[in-house]
């Protein structure tokens, strides 16, 4: 009698487990992890914001790690993730350089670092949206850290909090490992 | 009545036409090479629509990128990887048939075989329950 039961139940608890693994693995949007980590960062050579006339490259930045970080003023989370920036500009562990996505009109990005202050050691402009295509980018805002080799070691997608920042970039940035989530 | 009718089809034939893409290319053939790609690409940002159907801006750019590899005359699997390494393989809605996702494609054989087994051995039974059914049953004087 008891055998009725075994299979089913066999069915059921392998069901349960590999829809268990399959829910607790599942990368929701925010936490999908970008294919560019371990690989070198994509090069650009594009207008620069704080140069009208000059072109910024990201190459210049090699030796040293640095933030790319991926704004625009037409994006809400990035005006709340601005104070952080500012803090962490501050604090100076690192450059961050800017990739100003697709925002048409360069007046906006001006008063808006005028009125909020500017985080950025340099700003590079992508205004057709192609750059921001060669790093994966979903959503703004969003922040890689590029190693001094100029590997990208981790994204962010989303704002960077004071939590975030020591947890995911500190770390990394010391060359120690992340504690892992 | 029939007015009403009229315009409300007319309203919703409207908001169907701005999701058409009007991208147009001199070959047919590269035509239906962008169609092909722009459905089977997911938009990222909206999840679960593809990029052709996509009303977001970083569709549009995505859309414009397949569009200049298309006339730079890239094949489908050249294009599919350009996307795959920008974005993951999560851009794809037809998940790569690797060695990693062969689960994925096996599977729905492998539940249609268990399936079918289980079917036939119910199905067995049941016909010889059939097969010794024969003796009245006590009391029933039959129709």
């Amino acid at each position: 009698m008891m055998n009725r039961f075994i299979l089913p139940l066999g069915v059921f608890v392998l069901l349960a487990a590999v829809l268990y693994v399959g829910v607790k693995n599942s990368p929701d949007r925010e936490h999908l992890r970008s294919v560019l980590i371990g690989k070198p960062a994509p090069q650009f050579t594009l207008p620069d914001l704080l140069k009208p006339g000059a072109t910024l490259s990201n190459t210049q930045f090699k030796g040293k790690p640095y933030l790319l970080n991926v704004w625009g003023t037409w994006c809400v989370t990035c005006r709340v993730e601005h104070p952080m920036l500012m803090q962490l500009s501050q604090k100076q562990d690192v450059p961050i350089i800017g990739l100003n996505w697709k925002d048409e009109d360069d007046s906006l990005a001006h008063e808006w670092l005028k009125e909020f202050g500017n985080p950025y050691t340099a700003i590079a402009q992508d205004k057709p949206g192609r750059e921001a295509i060669n790093w994966g980018v979903t959503a703004a805002p969003e922040t890689f850290l590029v190693d001094a080799n100029g590997v990208v070691q981790y994204r962010l997608a989303g704002a960077m909090t004071p939590e975030i920042w020591e947890r995911e970039f500190l770390p990394r940035i010391q060359g120690k490992q992340p504690v892992s989530r | 009545m029939r007015a009403f009718f009229l315009s409300l089809l007319l309203a919703l034939s409207a908001t169907t036409a701005l999701a058409i893409d009007i991208t147009q290319f001199d070959d047919p053939a590269k035509q239906e090479q962008y169609l092909r790609l722009t459905h089977e690409l997911r938009c990222m940002q909206c999840l679960n629509t593809s990029i052709a159907d996509s009303q977001v801006d970083l569709a549009a750019d995505l859309r414009k990128e397949v569009r200049d590899l298309v006339n730079e005359g890239k094949t489908d699997d050249e294009i599919r990887k350009y996307m795959v390494d920008r974005y993951g393989e999560f851009i794809l809605f037809r998940p790569l048939t690797n060695a990693r996702n062969m689960w994925l494609w096996l599977a729905p054989v492998i539940f249609l075989v268990i399936g079918a087994i289980v079917a036939v051995r119910i199905l067995r039974q049941r016909a010889k329950l059939v097969d010794q059914d024969d003796e009245p049953i006590e009391g029933d004087t039959g129709r």
